[in-house]
């Protein structure tokens, strides 16, 4: 017999606080678990290249090693991001070179650091894993700091002025600002261009933990070099044991950090009136409602805020005197000169290197350049000729969006270097090269980009204006040519050019695969990139990268830049 | 008098690179004293806000001094606070934890904060209302955290930023009543209040003093008490003499002002350089100058411009450019804040749509030097196309590179509807539009 008052739901209200916080201890338990397995092993003596298991068995560890690098790369790069964002932002002498110097970075592919950065990491810590390992940790932050320190820079820049006003004449104290004006305006960005960057990771990840530079052989630990075992061993099974794991690592990662930061965030949206539509993470109500992460916040994050926030009490904050800001001023000027003696210094090695180029190479470079070029203008074709009806066929029926959509971001969450092995094993069988195959990894990666720009672009035609096409009956070639496509428009560019520069270095893994104990390639400038790795050609590897990023950066100029501009004045939806 | 509290000596401001600088505030002495509510009224362009932010200490002037009691001013001011017209809160911040953030930048201790801000919260009357986000807040509501956050630091100066311009009438002068509340029951410690306003009734009602404002360069133009007991009633004839006073020297920019009859003491009028400058265009579209022109015939060819904006129901902001183009255009006359119609405005007032189209481009090109410049530099050239850059060059060596961009855009309208030239949206390129007669003719009696 039940006890009158106490129904089931009043049960579960009462036991659910409960097992929110055992869930919450758990996760505690196994991040210092992991935590201390991961220090063990870093600290323990240098193996550069260890056994990688094939047997499934293997995966939880492997999975743990590769979450715990990418961790400690995201965190390495969203400090970095800000850092560089608010320097770049504030010191107007720096701002120019600091921007250029964003968009080259942006277009140089991973592995042209990974000779550099492999032989700083392991020269910095010989004796230890803790420099291969953050070697690979380096390597995977150059694919994802970029974009989020873009993205900060930008949100800084875009402050409406009053605000500043407001912190200025209330004299906020530089961490108030930083932390209530700063920061909370440039969370959404760099929430949406986290989740990007660690996409990007992902789909690096192989290249990042297993490779041959010159003559050493560098395997880590981890699920990129499981599956890269797998794929040279031709294991099916483990394979798809391998994909699966990753598969499951990354949908768990989306469900618990990343909706959850996507809900939260939205409170920091910069908007007059309150939105309907907003993104619901059940994970983070459960996290709100947890009496242990209330506890902690108390505890913890609240005392920290105030200390952070509040200034001092009477500290009037005197202008500097001349002495500091001359003191200031020589700090800043030294630290100048270091680093353009550090760029000179790079730049004339670099030079020197160049002297011995021969005619021979430029001409093998340039031909693989065109090689790629193609592939990548081939593979954005192919991705526009689906992507671009069927996500104007979503956006405009809300039923069909229902269910296609959390389908398309799962299948777009899977690394498409994951997916290629398989992809590779059908191409195999079918007698396909990896000319064609390369294309389709291309795709693989970049055609979401694409389709979900179309989908939010076609959402955004006001409704109006379809109602007028209907009503002028317009034919269908009309249809697209007056409301569709110029309405899509600019957020087809934005779609484009994340995809091209996807494609761009995609070429990279795409062109160049051990498979089944052997090394398939095929002419392009990602191969040539990846094989000079390999061989460790230092001279051939810089060639390559110089000759790809300056195409990279040449096409932004002259392709993209002129449409963006084209689409935010013609194709504007506003005014 | 008592010692002013902020005080302006001889400031000036510039913008733009040193060799091609664009003076935005002529020399200039003003001062805020202790007990008063100073209003400072203008056209746009005339550096209202330019001079808040120097007194205020946000932004610091090219030469000249601020003085904070007698000292020299360096940084925001130490202690006054600033409403915006934007409301300029944190969005991401609760109402109360607005309120507080201020007092966090002077350090007081958490249990004194809440309590301030709650007391403050409970005055302007939004308890209840603590956990809300401002994007849950009406404008009427959100301005009001704006005032509760600029008066929790109680201020010794209140700056105002057009407070009232983002609201609508009502929440508007529900608010400003509520403001005369507080100051003339001295339920706020601060001691003078700083209006920017480009609203002339709204001066008229709150203010002790008004500083008129003129443009090309920001100068001002006259500086009276208003003595009108509170509250003021609109209907008042002081009031309206004041309201009247205020319109004639606004919409006559070279005349110097008479002193106002109650104008006295400080009221400094300052005279009027003649500048020999390039002719400004002002911002009115050739649809609205048509308004006006049938408006003022319909009203028998004189109207006052008071009542005039009144009848349209138009801001001083708005109403201004639009009789500033139809004078420049030889249409209209302003004499003692009454607009009289000339002959040719009549004419222009009873035409059809293509003979306006005519008349205007007769006059536009014989009375608008930039609309000329354009016409003729645009047939000198053998393709009849220009870069805007081009004009812009030419106009940057004269306004601000914000005021070029808006010169360039009022030409664009002017030109197209008297089909002198238009400008390609995706090239920037002006042209002569070929055969402009018959078919864009059809194309405009088609609107």
């Amino acid at each position: 017999m039940s006890i009158p008052g106490l129904s089931r739901s009043h049960i579960r209200e009462r036991t659910w606080p409960l097992l929110l916080d055992a869930a919450v201890f758990g996760a505690v338990l196994a991040a210092i678990y992991a935590v201390l397995t991961t220090v063990h092993y870093w600290m323990g003596v240098v193996t550069p290249a260890a056994h990688i298991s094939r047997s499934p068995r293997a995966l939880p560890g492997y999975a743990m090693y590769s979450l715990v690098r990418m961790t400690v790369a995201y965190v390495l790069s969203l400090v970095f991001a800000v850092a560089y964002g608010y320097l770049a932002a504030y010191h107007k002498r720096l701002e120019t070179v600091m921007v250029a110097v964003l968009d080259i970075l942006q277009s140089i592919p991973v592995l042209s650091f990974l000779p550099g950065v492999m032989l700083a990491m392991v020269s910095l810590f010989p004796t230890r894993q803790l420099g291969v390992e953050l070697g690979s940790i380096v390597l995977i932050f150059t694919g994802q700091v970029w974009n989020m320190a873009f993205s900060f820079y930008s949100s800084l820049k875009s402050i409406p002025r009053e605000l500043r006003e407001a912190a200025d004449i209330y004299r906020f104290s530089p961490w108030q600002r930083f932390l209530e004006l700063e920061l909370p305006f440039g969370v959404i960005g760099l929430v949406w261009n986290s989740i990007v960057s660690v996409a990007g990771g992902w789909f690096f990840l192989m290249a990042c933990e297993m490779f041959v530079l010159g003559n050493h052989d560098f395997r880590l630990p981890g699920l990129g070099s499981y599956l890269q075992r797998a794929a040279g061993a031709g294991d099916t099974p483990a394979i798809l044991w391998g994909l699966g794991a990753m598969i499951a690592v990354i949908v768990l990662i989306d469900q618990l950090v990343w909706r959850p930061l996507i809900a939260w965030s939205d409170r920091f949206k910069i908007e007059q009136v309150e939105s309907s539509a907003a993104v619901s993470s059940p994970i983070l109500h459960l996290l709100r409602n947890a009496s242990a992460v209330k506890w902690i916040e108390r505890r913890t994050l609240r005392p920290a805020w105030e200390r952070l926030t509040v200034s001092r009490p009477g500290a009037a904050r005197p202008a500097p005197g001349p002495r500091r800001v001359w003191l200031v001023r020589l700090a800043q000027a030294a630290g100048l000169l270091l680093v353009a003696a550090i760029v000179l210094y790079a730049a004339w090695q670099a030079f020197e290197m160049m002297r011995s180029v021969t005619a021979a190479a430029v001409s093998v470079t340039l031909e693989a350049a065109g090689a790629t070029f193609l592939r990548v203008i081939v593979s954005l074709l192919i991705a526009l000729l689906w992507a671009v009806p069927a996500g104007v066929a979503i956006g405009f029926n809300p039923r069909l969006a229902r269910v296609a959509q959390p389908l398309a971001q799962i299948a777009a969450s899977v690394p498409a270097t994951a997916l290629f092995p398989v992809v590779l094993l059908a191409l195999v069988r079918f007698g396909g090269g990896l000319g064609v195959g390369s294309i389709i990894l291309m795709l693989l990666g970049t055609q979401w980009y694409i389709l979900f720009n179309v989908i939010a672009g076609a959402i955004a035609i006001p409704s109006e204006l379809r109602e007028a096409a209907d009503v002028f009956r317009f034919t269908r070639l009309q249809r697209w040519q007056t409301v569709i496509l110029p309405g899509i428009f600019p957020y087809l560019v934005t779609g484009l050019v994340t995809a091209s520069g996807g494609a761009w270095n995609a070429s990279i893994v795409a062109e160049y695969f051990h498979f089944q104990g052997k090394i398939m390639t095929t002419l392009g400038l990602g191969a040539q990139i990846s094989s000079a790795t390999d061989s460790g050609n230092t001279l051939l590897l810089l060639l390559s990268t110089i000759v790809m990023a300056m195409l990279v950066v040449t096409v932004n100029r002259l392709v993209w830049k002129p449409l963006y501009r084209l689409a935010e004045t013609r194709y504007s939806l506003e005014g | 008098m008592a010692e002013p509290i902020l005080e302006l000596r001889a400031v000036e401001k510039f913008y733009g690179p040193a060799q091609a600088r664009i003076q935005v505030v002529a020399p200039t002495d003003l001062a805020v004293y202790p007990g008063e509510i100073l209003a400072l009224l203008g056209p746009s362009g005339s550096g209202k806000s330019t001079l808040l932010r120097i007194l205020s200490g946000l932004s610091s002037p090219s030469s000249g001094q601020v003085l904070w009691h007698g000292q020299p001013l360096a940084g925001p001011c130490p202690n006054v606070a600033i409403v915006f017209q934007s409301f300029a809160l944190f969005p991401w911040l609760t109402v109360l934890d607005n309120v507080e953030a201020p007092l966090k930048a002077r350090g007081v201790p958490a249990h004194q904060r809440m309590r301030r801000s709650l007391k403050i919260l409970d005055s302007v009357g939004l308890d209840g209302f603590e956990t809300a986000f401002p994007k849950e807040l009406s404008g009427g509501m959100k301005q009001r955290v704006g005032f509760a956050r600029a008066l929790v630091v109680e201020p010794e100066v209140l700056f105002m930023d057009e407070p009232f311009s983002a609201l609508d009438v009502l929440t508007a002068e529900n608010l400003r009543g509520e403001l005369m509340e507080l100051w003339l029951g001295k339920k706020m410690p601060t001691r003078a209040v700083f209006l920017v306003t480009h609203n002339i009734e709204e001066a008229v009602t709150l203010a002790d003093r008004v500083v008129v404002l003129g443009k090309n360069p920001g100068r001002i133009r006259t500086d009276f008490r208003i003595r009108i007991p509170h509250p003021r009633e609109h209907l008042d004839l002081r009031f309206h003499e004041a309201v009247d006073y205020i319109y004639r020297v606004l919409t006559q920019p070279d005349l110097v002002p008479t002193p106002q009859p109650e104008a006295e003491a400080p009221a400094a009028v300052a005279a009027l350089a003649a500048h020999a400058k390039y002719p400004m265009l002002p911002h009115a579209r050739p649809g609205g100058i048509a308004g006006l022109l049938e408006l003022v015939n319909d009203r028998g060819g004189r109207h006052d411009l008071y009542r005039l904006a009144d009848d349209l129901a138009l801001e001083l902001d708005d109403l201004l450019p639009i009789v500033e183009a139809a004078s420049l255009l030889g249409y209209l006359t302003v004499q003692e804040g009454a607009a009289e119609i000339t002959p040719e405005g009549r004419r222009f007032a009873e035409a059809g749509i293509l003979r306006r189209k005519e008349l205007f481009k007769v006059a536009a090109s014989s009375h608008v030097t930039l609309i000329r410049q354009i016409s003729r530099a645009l047939a000198s050239k053998a393709d009849h196309t220009l870069p805007d850059e081009f004009f812009r060059d030419l106009l940057d060596e004269h306004f601000s590179e914000e005021e070029s961009g808006r010169q360039i855009e009022t030409a664009v309208h002017w030109g197209r509807y008297a089909e002198l030239f238009d400008r390609d949206a995706s090239t920037g390129r002006f042209f002569i539009p070929e055969e402009t007669a018959p078919s864009a003719g059809d194309e405009a009696a088609g609107n």
